[in-house]
Order: C-alpha cells, then structure tokens, then sequence
C-alpha cells in the first residue's frame, strides 16, 4: 500500500522528494504540493514519512496487521533521537512504540566507527558502504552448502 | 513621493465615490468568491468532518476556556508571526509580504475614504505606511519569486515558468510594483506614463481581488482556521492520530531537515 500526501498539510517544501529511495515522490508541476507520482513502485520504506515536517504523508497499512479503519502514522524527532509509531486498531486497540534513530554521533555508538578512519571526501561520494568491500565477502567466494543436510522432495 | 497621497491627486480626473465604489466592489468579491469557494471544494464540510473524527479519538475535553487560549495562541504565532514556515527565510518573506500587503490595503481603504478629495489634507502617516507597505510587499515578493519559490529553490525551474498557482503571488507583485511606479509618475508630474501605470495598477489589483476563485488568495483565511484545528487535536489527545512526542531529552542537533532540500 503506497503513501499518500495530506494537501491541506504539505507544503511543499521537498524533503519527501530528497529521501525518497524510489524517487516516485515528486513536487506536483501545477499546485507545487508533493505527490506520489508511482504508488506500485512504492515499498513503504516510510522514509518519506518520516521525513516530513508537517507530517502530511500517510500510509495505508497493510491488512493483515491494520485493516481497515487502522491508522499508522510515524513521529521523527531529530532532537530526540527517536521515532515514535503508534498503531490503531479499528477495534479502537493501539500500540505505540519508540525507536532510537540510527544516525548517532560520530564514534559514540554502534557499529563501532571510532575504530575507523574518519572517511574523506573521496570515501563519502564512492558508491561503496562502510565495511564495503570487506563486508561483502566476495574474497571468500560463495558459500558452501552441505549437502548431506538437504532433504528430498517437497515438504511443507 | 511617498508624502503625497495618490489618490488625492488624482481624485481631479477620477470622483472619489467611483474610487470608493472600486473597493468595496473588490471586497465584496473578495467574501463572495471565498465563500463560493469553500461550497465548491467543500472545504468547510472537510474542516468539519475532520474535527468530529478528531473528536472520536480524543483522550480529553478541552473546555472552552482553554479553546479560548488556543485561537490566541494561534492568533500570536501561526498568524501574526507565521510561526509554522520552518524555513527561516520563508516565514521572513512570508512576514514582509504579509505585513506589507494589510498595511497597503489599510492605507489605500483608509485615503479613499476620508482623504481622496482634490483638497484633502491627508496625514502623512497614511501615505507613508501605502508606499511603505508597497516596498514590503515588493521585497518580500521579488524575494519568494527568484529565489524561495518551490519551483526555483527545490525543482530547479527557471524563475520566468509561469502557471496558473502563480495567479496571486504574480498579481500582488503587479499591484504593487505598478503602484509605485504610478505614484513616483504622478509625483514628477509624467502624464502619459502615470494614466499608463494607474491603468496596470488597476488592472492587477482587479486580477488579485477578482480571481480568489482561482488564486491562492483564501489562503488568508483557511490557513489559520487549519493551525487553530491543529493546535486543538494537539491539546485534546487525538493529535491526528500521531504517537505523542517521545519522553527523551533534546541532546542532538537536526538531522536530515537541517539541510534545505535540493533534489535537482
């Protein structure tokens, strides 16, 4: 289920645009309000959601955990560190959890940075992540399955 | 110049009560095209639906009273100070516009009326504060138009790609620039250019009067009814259905919206 943007709350300010990893959000070219312009190749990373100041983007859920007559919205707070979710049931049930951000100082938390170099310029416009190539094992080659563990057949 | 009252001057040629008649007939489409909008788009049935959903969540009662500290608290910040732009410089051109244009339109309601006779004696302050609230609106405009519009500062648009939600920022622009241009004509006694600059002041002040249908113009008045209804989920629980902020200290600084989006 792909997000969708409160008009009378958005503002049109971008930031949904600048962190959506689809790129499928976009500044409507005709009321400058911002506008999921593909919702199929929208995964719901939430990001945008996230993101926005005004909170004026939604998401519906999917059924199996928000049925209709559900609401999950997001409250990111910078300042904080955290994200908030708070879960409504339309059984008038609600859940509410809080989450620290990932993003932390430099060094102070895990994974742990402060054993690292500080990346250069360079390092922070490559294509490859932290611990990337390392992390990825390629040096390693595929791994190896034991054979003697698989079954035969079709099983459920 | 700017101690001459330019509707004073030219009252010889045009009779006060026609000028008179011009501003109500602009305040009444002004209220008419308002209220025909809020029918057309159901604005208000949307407002109000809202609050009775608002209403179905909300944790507590908020009395009267404190309803009462609300519709002040947003009066002080979203509406005199425009306290909801989280850019610094759009709630400043924001202000400058917003200032520039009630002072404008107070100062020309205010010279038509009492002082736009070929002998009236006007009072300084009400020429100043119209050519005053003119130059504001023209710094704030000029200012949101290059450079703080979404379409410049985020999309990477040129400045000159005109559409139809630009109707009333554009018209605003129009009447006041040509509005000093007129009256610095009519101060240095340029006939033929000030008949030609009163002609366009008119004209944009009747596109920005007369076209609320299609401008963003109501915005005047829904967007503090809208920070009013915000500021009352916020105080009865319901919040729009958004978690309550997190019980942790602020001990770090913004993260991603300290950066002004540029996604060109």
């Amino acid at each position: 289920m792909p997000t969708f943007v409160y008009m009378t709350r958005c503002d049109g300010c971008g930031h949904c645009v600048d962190i959506c990893p689809s790129d499928i959000m976009h500044i409507d070219k005709t009321i400058r309000r911002a506008v999921n312009i593909e919702p199929n190749f929208c995964w719901e990373c939430y990001s945008c959601v996230k993101a926005c100041p005004q909170n004026a983007i939604d998401v519906r859920g999917y059924a199996d955990f928000a049925p209709m007559g559900h609401s999950v919205r997001v409250l990111r707070e910078e300042e904080k560190g955290t994200i908030s979710w708070k879960i409504k049931f339309r059984d008038g049930r609600e859940k509410n959890f809080v989450s620290p951000i990932t993003t932390q100082p430099w060094g102070e938390k895990i994974p742990k940075l402060a054993d690292l170099e500080v990346p250069d310029q360079a390092a922070l416009d490559s294509q490859l992540l932290c611990f990337e190539p390392d992390a990825l094992n390629v040096e390693t080659g595929l791994p190896v399955i034991n054979k003697d563990k698989l079954k035969e057949g079709v099983y459920y | 110049m700017i101690s001459l009252n330019p509707f004073s001057e030219i009252s010889a040629f045009i009779p006060s009560l026609v000028m008179q008649t011009y501003v109500i007939a602009m305040f009444v489409l002004v209220i008419g095209a308002t209220l025909f909008d809020v029918v057309h788009k159901k604005s208000a049935k949307y407002f109000f639906n809202n609050s009775v959903k608002a209403k179905k969540s909300a944790t507590r009662n908020v009395g009267s009273g404190e309803k009462a500290s609300i519709a002040f608290k947003t009066a002080t910040n979203e509406f005199l100070t425009s306290s909801e732009f989280c850019s610094t410089k759009r709630r400043l051109a924001h202000l400058l516009t917003m200032y520039g244009f009630i002072i404008f339109v107070v100062a020309t309601v205010v010279m038509i009326f009492s002082y736009s006779t070929p002998n009236a004696m006007t009072p300084s302050i009400w020429p100043l504060a119209w050519h005053l609230g003119a130059a504001m609106l023209c710094v704030g405009g000029y200012w949101f138009w290059f450079f703080i519009r979404v379409d410049v500062a985020a999309e990477g648009n040129k400045w000159y790609r005109v559409i139809r939600a630009d109707l009333f920022v554009l018209s605003l622009l129009a009447m006041s620039t040509f509005a000093l241009i007129w009256s610095y004509m009519q101060s240095n006694g340029i006939d033929i250019w000030q008949t030609l600059f009163f002609g366009l002041f008119i004209g944009a002040s009747t596109v920005l009067f007369g076209g609320v249908l299609w401008s963003k113009f109501a915005h005047m008045f829904y967007k503090p009814a809208a920070a009013y209804q915000k500021r009352v989920t916020k105080a009865d629980g319901s919040r729009e259905n958004l978690p309550e902020p997190a019980d942790m200290p602020e001990k770090f600084g913004l993260g991603i919206k300290r950066e002004a989006p540029r996604h060109y």
